[in-house]
């Protein structure tokens, strides 16, 4: 239960944010799309024991927060909240890779460093899926997604998906309050209920989704969900996205701290 | 069951895309010729109730525990491969963009994992088998179940060898498949289960939307001879990599990335390594700096097709460690100042 108003809640939080009007915002939702890939493609990329080479990526997030004004806070803690796959798939690497290697003067088993590559990743990547969807909003991913030739079919239908997903939560969340108010102390739905709890949510799915095409048509759908579309790129657009695409391929390339760091022990020297 | 982005390589992932992307753009064409636009809403407020759907607890009879839902088996029930296979593909787009379960470059793989073997291989093959002989309710159960336990099996195995050909974790082979393979046999049988409840209750009071669906009208029939011929090329392509994980030494992840995604990620290390003594000729004028001496350790490794282990040793751990924290400490300035600017612009404008 608690669960659903969570998601509800996230999924609200979100679509706010999205209708903000910053500098990010106002980027044409394609640009923000592949700079978003782009980015995660080269999180992905550095090897598993490489982790000064990835953190001048950590700059990518933090521009775009301050820049789209989010709240950090409430993003962090989903952040946080999520992969526990991940935890519990990398915690065993210190438990398979032992070797022992020293840094300063303290010895450490690259299974740690792969354990915090792998976090140091998962953090990153959901870190920017995140802000993409905050700064950028469905309908206009949507359109984004269009703009690239994903075929009208699948859109229109992913766009229904979002859209639909609060009623139906909000539905099942009804639906669930009312079986434990008659059925208490009770942690889930019992199997007697099994079929006629969800079978009931999906009758009222599919009679649901006939009126929501008879509606679509006298409004006169014609296969296309329209989101108000967007025009071309402008200049800012290609400028924002080209600076990241440097930026991330001086990252990729160049292993900026390990040259700060040398630049820096050095001089002391 | 979602795959992470952090534990795929690129490779791995562009690689599943591409494959995901096909099923979709074949399922796509084949809803175009055989279906009527009238079953878009459908799918798309279908998708909305899976996701809602996944959120109600089934008390699991003696356990004491609950479990919930994928969804993919009753899609595939309802819509048909084609149809499900495309909502079972937004539902998990919606899950990886709002509430990051799965990755963005993880979602072709979390994609054909959840969706593929279920709508295309396990439903096709068990569930419609068993159905093309008429229905009743034992007949429903028992398919429902084996049908969604042998599809989770196919995914589950799938997240193993996708994340094993994209080298992140330690884990062996053998350790994964065991921690994997038991623990989605009991999620396939609850979701089997649930699943066979909700098709029986359906199928007594409103038969004709499982008739509908179960005899192919208006929603796509996928050919048996297709799949039987597509099932036997991933048979081929699973033997000849199991045969070469039975091979001589199976010990796990190193050897098989060696044998297996070992080109391409030897492709890379070989331009990061150019990459590295590139840098180690720029920065050779530095003091104390000791690339040069691990120069022939780290060969030696790329030689193994690992890897490359940046060579470790007192200077450049130094470096490291002072450059990662400037460059940390430089990522919070570059937000500070950014957001104080904007501040100070804001108080003025207004």
């Amino acid at each position: 239960m608690s669960n659903i108003m969570d998601s509800l809640y996230n999924m609200r939080l979100l679509d706010d944010l999205a209708r903000q009007d910053t500098v990010i915002h106002k980027l044409h939702p394609l640009v923000k799309l592949l700079a978003t890939v782009s980015y995660l493609t080269v999180v992905v990329s550095f090897g598993r024991y490489d982790i000064g080479g990835i953190l001048p990526l950590v700059i990518y997030p933090v521009m775009v927060f301050t820049l789209a004004e989010l709240p950090v806070k409430p993003i962090v803690l989903r952040i946080l909240l999520v992969s526990p796959f991940i935890i519990g798939i990398g915690i065993l690497n210190p438990f398979f890779d032992k070797q022992i290697f020293v840094l300063g003067d303290r010895e450490i088993s690259r299974g740690w460093v792969t354990f915090l590559s792998i976090l140091l990743k998962s953090g990153l990547t959901v870190t920017a899926a995140l802000l993409l969807i905050a700064t950028t909003g469905m309908d206009r991913l949507g359109s984004a997604l269009r703009m690239l030739k994903i075929p009208r079919i699948f859109v229109l239908q992913l766009l229904l998906t979002y859209r639909y997903i609060s009623v139906l939560m909000e539905e099942v969340a009804r639906t669930l309050r009312a079986y434990s108010l008659r059925a208490p102390k009770q942690k889930g739905v019992h199997r007697s209920a099994w079929g006629s709890l969800a079978g009931q949510l999906l009758l009222r799915t599919f009679d649901r989704a006939q009126r929501i095409y008879e509606a679509m048509c006298l409004r006169g759908f014609a296969g296309e969900y329209n989101t108000g579309g967007f025009g071309k790129l402008r200049i800012g657009d290609w400028v924002y996205l080209a600076v990241w695409f440097l930026f991330f391929i001086t990252v990729r390339f160049y292993n900026i701290p390990m040259l700060i760091g040398s630049l820096i022990t050095g001089v002391i020297r | 069951m979602h795959m992470a982005d952090a534990l795929i390589s690129p490779v791995v992932g562009g690689a599943m895309w591409v494959a995901t992307a096909g099923v979709a753009a074949y399922s796509i064409k084949k809803i175009q010729t055989e279906m009527d636009e009238k079953k878009v809403p459908l799918m798309g407020v279908m998708g909305a109730f899976i996701f809602a759907s996944q959120m109600i607890n089934f008390t699991i009879p003696g356990t004491g525990s609950s479990g919930h839902i994928g969804g993919g088996l009753i899609l595939a029930i309802l819509l048909g491969p084609y149809a499900g296979f495309l909502t079972m593909a937004s539902v998990l787009t919606i899950q990886a963009l709002f509430f990051a379960d799965g990755g963005l470059l993880a979602l072709g793989s979390n994609i054909f994992n959840m969706g593929f073997f279920t709508c295309f291989v396990a439903y096709p093959l068990i569930y419609k088998a068993f159905m093309g002989k008429g229905y009743s309710k034992r007949r429903i159960v028992f398919a429902s179940v084996l049908t969604a336990m042998i599809g989770l099996q196919m995914g589950a195995f799938g997240v193993v060898l996708q994340t094993l050909f994209s080298g992140k974790t330690e884990l062996p082979f053998g350790t994964f498949v065991l921690l994997m393979q038991p623990i989605h046999l009991a999620i396939g049988a609850v979701e089997g289960l649930v699943t066979a409840a909700v098709v029986t209750y359906i199928w007594n009071s409103r038969p004709e939307i499982i008739e509908r669906a179960a005899s192919g009208e208006a929603i796509g029939n996928v050919s048996i001879k297709k799949v039987v011929a597509g099932m036997v090329v991933i048979a081929m392509v699973t033997g000849a990599g199991l045969s070469w994980f039975a091979s001589s030494n199976p010990d796990g992840l190193e050897w098989a990335m060696i044998k297996t995604a070992g080109t391409a990620e030897l492709e890379a290390t070989g331009t990061l390594h150019q990459q590295l003594s590139d840098l180690q000729t720029k920065t050779s004028f530095l003091p104390d700096y000791s690339f040069k001496a691990s120069e022939s350790e780290m060969e030696q490794v790329v030689g193994e097709g690992e890897e490359v282990w940046p060579a470790v040793s007192g200077g450049t751990s130094t470096a490291g460690l002072v450059g990662g924290g400037m460059t940390l400490a430089l990522a919070v300035l570059m937000g500070l100042g950014v957001s104080m600017l904007k501040k100070r612009k804001n108080r003025f404008s207004a």
